[in-house]
């Protein structure tokens, strides 16, 4: 009987300047991705809300293909057909091509479902909020920014904080890009030292360590700035 | 963990008699009815973003034929019955396979465990919260990783026969533990949407807990929360593919791996293969939607529908999350 694949948490412990590397990678992915998602998805909220049929089309074409589309293929189609097939090299250094390549990936996935999220924000707001803003002679930029907007934003708080949890353990799906991070560790702490239990328990609470203060900071704020209605 | 914040999980139904404005103008909380200066203003923005749009078009077209994408030998696969009949159909049926198993497991465990954290008995109570938070925080990947080489290793070190964990049954129990117990925070959250008068009332003609759960609560919750289980068989769906990791037959690997290989066309596999699942996952899009507007018409069910929307499903803020 060897016991050591149900109790034995010493490769967790020699490993774990590597560990630290490779949840590093987790996090520095997971912080570029949020921004650039949230960037990406508001150009597209702004898109499907707008009153220009052609940009409405664009955005819900957008949506539709990427929020339908599996993120393993999305990172695939980035790694092999992107960089190998038509040679789009962001950087020179190997690692660091990866690295974008993952989050250029991630951020498109991830962008589709922070445009439905801002989407359904400002659909919460009613429309006689703005009918008011307007009766009152709010311009509408002035309506944007004073009524509609601080409540869209505040309705969004807890659905993006769901997505920005999703995202973080999505970035283990970077493992088909070719990027090292902590699943891709796992992958070959399983190979090195047999996949036992202590390893997979070691990770998953590395991501629950990551995403748990995620969702108290969010569900905090949610609650923090919800509109009373 | 359990306890956490549910934030919007229902949604009180949208008052009917909205008044209706000009036939075709639809009521938006942005912007008003537009005058002449806004609509000449909107053509003006319409031209604009549609050359800046086909410029972005002209762009990718312009990177593919340079890369020769175009070229008909890459896409002429895709004219053979035997490429579909021998890789891409079987590769679906694959992943319809996965897809089915899994969605029909993930709704026994959702139901299961769903109605253990709603127990009156905690130590029914807390087990059941702590596998469904736990499972929902767990990366899915690590999930389907650690199901596949785990039990073999374990076993070895046990020194018990263990039989080999094929692909299938990798990514099956992966892809149920992970939606079930999303699927669990779905039936909490339909049979919590039921209003308490119904239950108190079932109580009050005699029925004991089993059959207020059975009778009264179950049914209408049913209809409350379908949408919003067809949603996340979207999500289920497109988790599938997760089985590349693991060397399972299903779409991607038949259609992107095989195909793409054989014939040196990774760009149009990709193409094709996104476009069947883009069919699949929105067909069940749109039945979740009318199944939401059903629901929400129907008189049959006092409970609130479930949104099929996946931002508002149930969460807790915690571990879980959409997409």
């Amino acid at each position: 009987m060897n016991w050591n694949v149900l109790f034995d948490f010493s490769p967790l412990v020699d490993e774990f300047d590597k560990i630290l590397g490779a949840f590093w990678s987790t996090i520095r992915l997971s912080l570029m991705t949020g921004v650039l998602a949230l960037i990406l998805g508001t150009i597209l909220a702004g898109m499907r809300v707008s009153p220009t049929p052609v940009l409405r089309a664009a955005g819900t074409f957008y949506v539709n293909t990427l929020r339908n589309t599996p993120l393993t293929l999305v990172l695939l189609f980035c790694s092999l057909a992107l960089s190998d097939t038509l040679g789009l090299k962001l950087s020179n250094v190997s690692t660091v091509n990866f690295y974008w390549l993952a989050v250029f990936g991630l951020s498109a996935y991830t962008a589709a479902f922070v445009c439905e999220a801002l989407r359904s924000g400002i659909n919460t707001v009613p429309v006689g909020q703005a009918e008011a803003a307007r009766a009152i002679g709010l311009t509408f930029t002035q309506s944007l920014r004073m009524v509609v907007l601080p409540q869209a934003f505040r309705a969004v708080i807890a659905p993006l904080g769901s997505i920005t949890i999703a995202m973080m353990k999505n970035t283990t799906v970077v493992l088909v890009a070719s990027y090292l991070e902590a699943a891709a560790l796992m992958k070959d702490m399983f190979e090195e030292y047999g996949a036992t239990l202590p390893i997979f328990l070691g990770f998953a609470a590395g991501f629950m360590i990551l995403t748990l203060p995620t969702g108290f900071l969010f569900g905090w704020a949610a609650k923090r700035w919800a509109v009373a209605r | 963990m359990g306890g956490g914040t549910m934030t919007v999980t229902t949604e009180a139904p949208t008052p009917k008699a909205r008044p209706a404005r000009k036939s075709k103008q639809q009521v938006s909380v942005l912007f008003d009815a537009p005058g002449p200066r806004a609509r000449l203003r909107n053509n003006v923005i319409t031209l604009v973003a549609a050359v800046i749009l086909l410029g972005i078009v002209y762009a990718i077209v312009a990177r593919l034929n340079e890369a020769d994408q175009f070229q008909g030998k890459l896409w002429e696969p895709f004219l053979d019955g035997k490429v579909w009949t021998e890789f891409i159909l079987p590769g679906l049926v694959g992943t319809l396979k996965v897809t089915v198993v899994a969605a029909v497991l993930a709704m026994l465990f959702g139901i299961v465990f769903g109605l253990g954290r709603l127990s009156d008995h905690w130590w029914v109570r807390w087990p059941s919260a702590a596998i469904v938070e736990g499972f929902r925080a767990i990366p899915l990947l690590l999930l389907i990783f650690f199901i596949f080489s785990g039990p073999p290793t374990i076993a070895n070190g046990l020194n018990r026969e263990f039989p080999e964990v094929t692909a299938f049954t990798a990514v099956v129990i992966g892809l149920t533990l992970y939606n079930g117990s999303v699927l669990a925070e779905i039936v909490r959250a339909g049979i919590n949407a039921v209003p308490r008068g119904q239950s108190e009332a079932a109580y009050a003609v005699g029925l004991r807990k089993g059959g207020v759960m059975r009778l009264v609560l179950l049914p209408q919750a049913t209809t409350a929360m379908l949408p919003a289980i067809v949603s996340q068989m979207v999500v289920l769906l497109k988790d599938s593919a997760l089985g590349w990791i693991v060397a399972y037959e299903d779409l991607l690997n038949a259609g992107f791996r095989v195909v793409g290989a054989n014939y040196g066309n990774l760009i149009p596999a990709a193409i094709v293969i996104t476009l069947i699942y883009i069919l699949l996952n929105m067909a069940l899009g749109y039945l979740a939607q009318w199944l939401e507007g059903r629901s929400r018409r129907s008189r049959k069910s006092a409970a609130t529908t479930l949104s099929a929307d996946p931002n508002k499903l149930p969460e807790s803020g915690l571990g879980g999350g959409v997409a």
